[in-house]
């Protein structure tokens, strides 16, 4: 049961699907009390308990959603600050983009502390080339005196910004329609990547090959270069495990990007 | 005048710039993630009844450390209130 030559690298990953049949596949993360599960029901419909304490989110809670006759399935990641320090909460959501490589990541944002929110997005623009950021609670932040300039953030991150106050509907089909446009690759983005000091830009030049030369493009190279120079034993295991399960396509350095970019 | 001192030897009311954290590997990325980074003011909000953890408020948001923690950032005081 060999693989195709001609199937794309990501349809190994889920195999037998392809978007027409079962939908896309929408992940939404962020850091703790953004509003994300309020954001989840809102979008599916559901009723999945929101509530403020720790560890509340289950993994890998699932919705579903139709929007213009297509089928969006929802995945509320847990909630976390990061996507490093290997809690079991940040090893569900880091997985989750990097390997199952959703079609659209959304990194949901609490207006009011965005600071501290985009900590948790600029690692995800690492790690992925179609993430939408929304940036939620905008309620709470205009009783605040707080206002966003989203074009300029956008313009700053190379990715949309979508401003939405879950609770109250608002910006909710303005969100859907840019996951819309992202999975259906009419989206192209040129997410922010941190340069790095000139002495670890260096090593990730060296390494990242090597990434590649394993696993393709398949999987986000410089990102994984990253972790390995920062010793992230965890990421190295999950990276060991997936080698062994899976056929290693050596041929992988030609293959096109992992993200369906439309030509 | 800029003294360094722990976060965990600043009296409630205070609030320290953080200068460096003496901590590695894990400790030391999960409060970086919370927004302990160098050059971040944090202020001091209360303390628990029996001294620890502290509750500590940093890029609007309250978290609690511990003294095993908050004993190895270091800050300099602001406010000139520090004899």
């Amino acid at each position: 049961m060999n693989s195709q030559g001609n199937k794309r690298p990501w349809d190994r990953q889920q195999p037998g699907k392809s978007p027409s049949l079962s939908g896309y596949r929408v992940a939404l993360a962020g850091n703790p009390n953004t509003g994300k599960s309020t954001l989840f029901n809102a979008l599916t419909g559901m009723r999945q308990h929101t509530g403020n304490w720790p560890g509340k989110t289950v993994l890998h809670a699932e919705g579903r959603y139709l929007h213009n006759g297509e089928t969006y399935t929802v995945i509320d990641l847990p909630g976390t600050y990061s996507l490093f320090s290997n809690s079991a909460d940040e090893e569900v959501a880091r997985d989750h983009i990097v390997f199952d490589q959703p079609d659209v990541t959304v990194v949901v944002l609490d207006a009011t502390a965005l600071e501290r929110n985009l900590n948790l997005a600029l690692q995800v623009l690492e790690m992925s080339d179609h993430v939408v950021l929304c940036v939620n609670l905008m309620d709470e932040a205009k009783r605040k005196g707080i206002q966003i300039n989203s074009g300029k953030l956008s313009d700053k991150l190379g990715v949309p910004v979508i401003k939405t106050a879950a609770r109250e509907g608002e910006g909710l089909e303005e969100l859907k329609q840019v996951i819309a446009r992202m999975a259906q690759g009419k989206i192209t983005t040129r997410p922010y990547r941190l340069r790095y000091d000139e002495k670890l830009e260096t090593k990730i030049a060296e390494l990242e090959p090597e990434v590649r030369r394993v696993f393709g493009n398949r999987l986000p190279s410089r990102w994984i270069a990253l972790r390995l120079l920062d010793g992230d034993a965890g990421l190295a295991k999950a990276l060991r495990n997936r080698l062994g399960k899976e056929e290693v396509d050596q041929s992988g350095t030609t293959d096109g990007s992992p993200y369906p970019v439309e030509a | 005048m800029h003294t360094e001192i722990p976060l965990s030897e600043a009296a409630v009311g205070q609030s320290v710039r953080i200068t460096r954290l003496d901590l590695t590997g894990t400790m030391r990325r999960r409060l970086l993630d919370l927004g302990f980074v160098p050059g971040a003011e944090v202020y001091v909000l209360q303390k628990s009844p029996l001294g620890d953890p502290v509750a500590f408020r940093v890029s609007h948001t309250t978290i609690a450390l511990r003294k095993e923690e908050s004993s190895r950032i270091f800050g300099e005081v602001k406010g000139g209130n520090k004899l």
